[in-house]
């Protein structure tokens, strides 16, 4: 909260630095603008730039790193206390610090060091934030005072803030890159340490996955088996599935789109089947758990056949309308970049319509429906909340539809929802499976945008 | 030699009989029926979909009531008559509610039949009376008749969810307790009246006291980050690559990893959050700052994707004409670029955050699941979102709470239309055709 006050005081400050730097650049040429170099909003910029920039910089550095500062001072403080303990004994002593230390309830009571620990956490909490907000008054009003001396007729203000604020957006645009870099290296940094404790190729080649890890040594069960082919056969299975729904049905609708439908229909059709693409997942996990699993469940049971009500099926069938609007929208574009000459000569040697289609215009398009289906498994094997639903949690090898599977996303869910140890292996898969999940939809991406991007060229 | 060119020639005569063209025709109609069942069958599913939550979801917008005689004892609010907000937070409410119910059944006796009986009200009706009391004391010592909101199994039953003709074993309520109903009907003691608790309150154990007025403020402060980071450095990166980004291997590298970035599962997303959020630098679990903070890197590559188009769309001569009038590169591209952009850039963001809305697999992973019955304040607090709502509810097992999940669903989906409707008016308004 002191922060927030901070910051916007910090902004506070800042317009007031550009509106007076910009009186001061006007009442230095006395009110002619054509005798400054830059106009008198880019001295003001300059001015807050100054001001406001190396002040805010440091708020955010100091806020990334006080807290382990400070809890590094702490733990130093009462190291003979903590001298003999492992590593997870004082960060659950440093939580119980940080409890006491904010108000909450902690979950013992604290003995005598704890709570001079925490005592001296708020102490050194507060001295930061006093320091912080030193180190910030001091900079602004040091850029204030060096932007404002600055100015002058000749002060060339406008490069130099454009050269600043090119730099703020290149700065922008390298926040994507380094999310990705964020991604891979958070997955390897915690799979590198499942690794440790789980042999590589146990992992991608063993049948058997029960990742339930004994949390004492003598408890009976939870061996803690990771092999993960069943679970990524339910995966594959679940996938297939949708496809079969998705394919055909995405592929004719494109069809009929590009090739049938007058304009009105089309204006009509393409939005509402985009409709699907834009409802939540977790009203089709709800829909699929609620009415498509029971409903298959009792379909089977008066023809006599055993359907898991988790069945395999239903989540396919769901995930798989779900993607229609994705084989759809990008099938449509594909046709319809395929040149009108085509159909033209197709017909003039007296073929139907569907002839046309089946023999001219599909193979001419196939460069992109096979870059669009592609996209398509990557969106079924990334999904989550309809398989969380709807799909099993026991991993079954099975290729039986009627059967319950589960699928790599709903491991991950499952392995890190609710009450989680951080360096057991148990929750360490889930950042396992996590890396082949992204490893596999990035791969399947990259093909789809060169596949696609290839045939777009042939025909530009 | 001959015979194999006289043999093609035979199999490859094309055959002009009107059976064979009939034979094409029917081809042809039926390809073009298969189009349309396809997409009558994505359609239907559609219809399906929507229609199955309308109805199971319209009846949890309103909520069986009880009217009770309640007869306010000051012995047993306020037996000092001293009117002390502390005395009367205090008050035995239960047991003047529970009066009041055996005050309709005079007859009935025995401590489990008792116990069926008081389970006809809400739990949460000593509350309610007690805030009916602390709003107006002058109450104190007169009889007044109250309408309780019943329990949410007594609701189902007068919505007919639950059937009244299977075995008593098998369903949640006893035979008594329709019996009772049933006689507080006849006497014009029961109501469905508009459920508001839905609208004005947090989570909670009780489906009838369960609200997702806490769920739609975590979603507006998660959105709030999501919206307050995203924009910016989207539309900053959009305008760095599309305007400034010389082109080499960098930018390539740059462009195709937002076109990946923008595929990559959204779990994944979540165990960046929480691998770097809250393990690296312990921010707190289940706060929608994190939630925002991974919605944005999310949403970021739609925003990118959406400003680069929109900016690709202005055309050449309007820069031309600024930069040829002396305006430096920045000018061309603030003063006029990007405002002419700018409809396209709000309706990609618009499109982002409704999808970011939708999101629910990233903030199961940061811990936006728990059971939170406090409506958050602030960005640090613990919360869920819409999305996260449904699902916890999804899984509870209560009948009642099968069409509050439905409900919630169409709360959610009434805000994604109003979004999408947002981004379709402001196309067509704002957006500009060269």
């Amino acid at each position: 909260m002191n922060t927030l006050i901070l910051i916007i005081v910090l902004l506070g400050l800042t317009t007031f630095a550009y509106r007076y730097g910009r009186r001061k650049a006007l009442a230095s040429v006395e009110g002619s603008v054509a005798n400054l170099h830059s106009l008198p909003s880019y001295h003001g910029a300059y001015v807050a730039l100054w001001c406001g920039l190396p002040a805010l910089i440091v708020v955010a550095l100091w806020l990334m790193l006080q807290t382990d500062m400070v809890e590094r001072l702490v733990l130093s403080g009462i190291a003979d206390g903590i001298a003999g303990m492992s590593e997870g004994q004082i960060s659950l002593l440093l939580s119980d610090i940080r409890n006491l230390a904010t108000g909450d309830i902690t979950t013992r009571s604290p003995s005598p060091m704890v709570l001079a620990a925490a005592e001296r956490y708020v102490e050194l909490q507060r001295l930061g934030f006093a320091l912080m907000t030193g180190a910030a008054v001091i900079l602004t009003s040091g850029g204030l005072y060096f932007g404002l001396r600055a100015i002058q007729p000749a002060l060339r203000a406008r490069p130099q803030v454009e050269r600043i604020v090119r730099g703020l957006l290149f700065i922008a645009s390298v926040i994507a890159i380094l999310t990705t870099i964020g991604i891979v290296l958070s997955l390897m940094f915690e799979s590198n340490r499942f690794f440790g404790q789980v042999n590589p190729l146990e992992f991608l080649f063993g049948l058997n996955w029960s990742p339930q890890t004994a949390l004492r040594a003598d408890q009976v069960g939870g061996s803690g088996a990771f092999g993960a082919v069943p679970v990524f056969a339910g995966t594959l299975l679940i996938t297939v599935i949708a496809m079969i729904v998705a394919v055909p049905i995405g592929l004719m609708a494109a069809i009929y789109m590009a090739e049938y439908a007058s304009p009105t229909t089309r204006s009509l059709i393409k939005p509402a089947l985009e409709i699907l693409a834009g409802i939540p997942t977790v009203v089709y996990g709800f829909f699929a758990a609620l009415t498509i699993g029971p409903l298959f469940r009792g379909l089977g049971e008066s023809v006599g056949l055993p359907v898991a009500s988790e069945s395999a099926l239903a989540a396919g069938l769901v995930m798989g309308v779900m993607i229609i609007p994705f084989v759809s929208s990008l099938s449509d574009d594909v046709i319809n970049a395929v040149p009108q000459s085509l159909r033209d000569g197709s017909l003039a040697l007296g073929a139907t319509h569907s002839e046309t289609i089946r023999r001219v215009i599909l193979p001419a398009s196939l460069h992109g429906i096979v870059g669009a289906v592609l996209l398509a498994v990557s969106r079924a094997i990334g999904e989550t909340m309809i398989v969380v639903m709807a799909a099993g949690l026991s991993a079954n090898l099975t290729a039986n539809p009627l059967e319950a599977v589960t699928t790599v996303t709903v491991q991950i869910v499952t392995l890190l929802v609710g009450d989680q140890e951080f360096d057991s292996a148990k929750t360490l898969a889930a950042f396992a499976l996590g890396l082949v999940l992204f490893l596999v939809t990035l791969a399947l991406n990259i093909v789809a945008l060169r596949v696609v991007r290839k045939y777009r060229e042939e025909y530009d | 030699m001959t015979d194999f060119i006289a043999d093609r020639a035979a199999t490859r005569k094309p055959d002009f009989s009107n059976a064979h063209l009939r034979k094409r025709y029917r081809a042809e109609a039926r390809f073009k029926l298969y189009g349309i069942a396809a997409i009558v069958a994505a359609l239907g599913m559609l219809a399906f979909l929507l229609g199955s939550i309308v109805m199971t979801g319209s009846s949890a917008f309103t909520q069986t009531e009880i009217a009770l005689d309640v007869t306010l004892d000051r012995a047993q609010i306020d037996p000092n008559g001293t009117l002390d907000p502390e005395v009367l937070a205090k008050g035995n409410y239960r047991k003047i509610v529970r009066d009041a119910i055996r005050a309709q059944f005079p007859d009935v006796s025995g401590r489990r039949d008792l116990r069926e009986l008081y389970r006809l009200v809400s739990t949460g009706s000593d509350f309610t009376l007690r805030q009916i009391v602390e709003t107006d004391p002058g109450l104190i010592d007169t009889t007044q008749t109250i309408w309780f909101k019943s329990s949410a199994d007594i609701d189902q039953l007068n919505k007919g969810a639950i059937p009244r003709d299977v075995v008593e074993s098998d369903r949640r309520v006893s035979d008594a307790q329709i019996g009772w109903f049933d006689k507080l009907s006849a006497d014009d003691r029961t109501r469905r009246s508009f459920n508001t608790t839905f609208f004005t309150s947090g989570d909670s154990r009780e489906p009838e006291q369960a609200g997702v007025l806490g769920a739609v403020v975590g979603t507006t402060l998660t959105l709030v980050v999501t919206l307050i980071l995203s924009f910016p450095i989207g539309v900053m990166s959009a305008v760095y690559l599309e305007e400034f980004a010389p082109k080499n291997r960098w930018t390539d590298l740059i462009e195709v990893n937002i076109n990946n970035l923008a595929a990559v599962p959204s779990i994944v997303f979540g165990l960046l959050g929480l691998a770097v959020f809250l393990n690296f630098f312990e921010l707190p679990r289940s706060a929608p700052l994190v939630g925002g903070l991974v919605l944005a890197l999310m949403t970021l590559p739609t925003v990118i994707i959406a400003g680069r188009a929109a900016l690709q769309s202005v055309p050449p001569s309007i820069r031309e004409a600024a930069l040829g009038v002396g305006a430096s590169p920045l000018q061309t591209v603030s003063h006029h670029v990007l405002p002419l952009a700018m409809p396209g850039i709000l309706t990609g963001t618009i499109i982002g955050m409704a999808r970011a809305l939708g999101e629910t697999a990233p903030l199961l992973m940061i811990g936006m699941v728990a059971f939170i019955v406090d409506i958050p304040r602030s960005f640090t607090d613990a919360a869920t979102v819409l999305p996260v709502q449904v699902f916890l509810w999804a899984d509870a097992p209560e009948r009642a709470f099968v069409e509050r999940t439905s409900a919630a669903i169409m709360v959610l989906l009434a805000f994604l239309i109003l979004m999408n409707l947002a981004a379709v008016l402001l196309r067509r308004k704002l957006e500009r055709r060269w």
